[in-house]
């Protein structure tokens, strides 16, 4: 009994060096998610800032058709390798609208002539206030609202060409 | 040889990708509230938020600009009348417990509040024993 007790040490230390190490292989995921799934989208109302586009206002979801609320900046790099892929979600049939993150006019235009613009509304939000309250942590990150003005999915990071069946099927369902 | 030395150049010469905005940061984010009550609240508060861009970090510590951002809505929420706990909570609906480095007792922290006490209650039990023994 007290020899199988002096093994004990050993075997915590295994067990320890186990957890770490799989955790060298597999690191967690960092990924902070939005708390809001599932609930009306925070009340806001943004400035535009684009001339000839109009800025956004939560009132402009939630009118009986699913919409895709993008986070974007034009200074994110992430979000040019994103452009072409909204434009596709676009003939697609599906609704986007931006939120810009701290963004200048001048910058923006730049961004949008050069990578396209899928957008019908882009609001101007320079102090990320807007992000805050969605609960998003970076750019870009898209939002699908629902038909009723409810966030019904959360994507973090840019959406690549092999997620476009996700968002389009997150969009088929919050119809 | 040569390629590679003007490679070498060329990566000295290289421009770094920037991945912050050109605006300045908040006003808020750098400037203390009139009110010193209210900055000693606002500061206790920021002390205790996760910045999420840089998890290690508290926003009061981080320089990067979703923190400064952050600070600037802690500042301007308690300016406006709200109580540090009441932004807490503001936050913690928006990203969850982890958002927050001072997390509530839930089911899921509770081990690391109880963790302690077990080790301590365990270390006690085995100096007492051991003490006993001496005494023998």
């Amino acid at each position: 009994m007290k020899r199988a007790l002096l093994f004990l040490p050993i075997i915590f230390f295994i067990g320890i060096a186990a957890v770490l190490a799989s955790g060298l292989f597999k690191p967690a995921d960092r990924t902070v998610r939005s708390a809001l799934i599932g609930q009306q989208l925070p009340a806001f109302a943004l400035p535009a800032i684009v001339p000839g586009q109009p800025g956004l206002a939560s009132t402009d979801f939630g009118k009986g058709e699913p919409r895709l609320l993008n986070v974007f900046a034009s200074w994110c790099a992430p979000c040019i390798a994103e452009a072409p892929i909204l434009t596709r979600l676009k003939d697609a049939g599906v609704k986007i609208d931006g939120v810009a993150i701290r963004d200048t006019e001048a910058a923006l235009q730049n961004f949008l002539a050069r990578n396209g613009n899928p957008f019908e509304r882009i609001g101007s939000d320079p102090q990320s206030t807007i992000q805050f309250a969605l609960g998003s942590s970076g750019v870009p990150e898209s939002f699908v609202i629902d038909a009723r003005g409810r966030i019904a999915h959360q994507h973090v990071g840019d959406i690549k060409a092999s997620d476009v069946p996700v968002i389009l099927a997150a969009i088929e369902k919050a119809r | 040889m040569m390629r590679r030395l003007l490679l070498a150049l060329m990566l000295l010469l290289a421009a770094p990708a920037l991945a912050d905005s050109s605006l300045p940061p908040a006003p808020d984010a750098n400037r203390q509230l009139a009110d010193p009550a209210k900055e000693a609240e606002a500061k206790k508060l920021m002390e205790t938020l996760r910045c999420l861009v840089c998890q290690g970090q508290a926003i009061s510590d981080s320089d990067a600009e979703m923190a400064g951002d952050m600070r600037a809505l802690v500042r301007q929420r308690i300016a406006a009348g709200e109580s540090g706990p009441q932004v807490r909570d503001w936050l913690i609906k928006r990203y969850g417990d982890y958002v927050s480095y001072d997390p509530p007792m839930s089911q899921i922290t509770a081990p690391l509040w109880l963790a302690p006490l077990a080790l301590l209650a365990i270390g006690a039990l085995i100096a007492s024993r051991s003490f006993k023994r001496k005494k023998r």
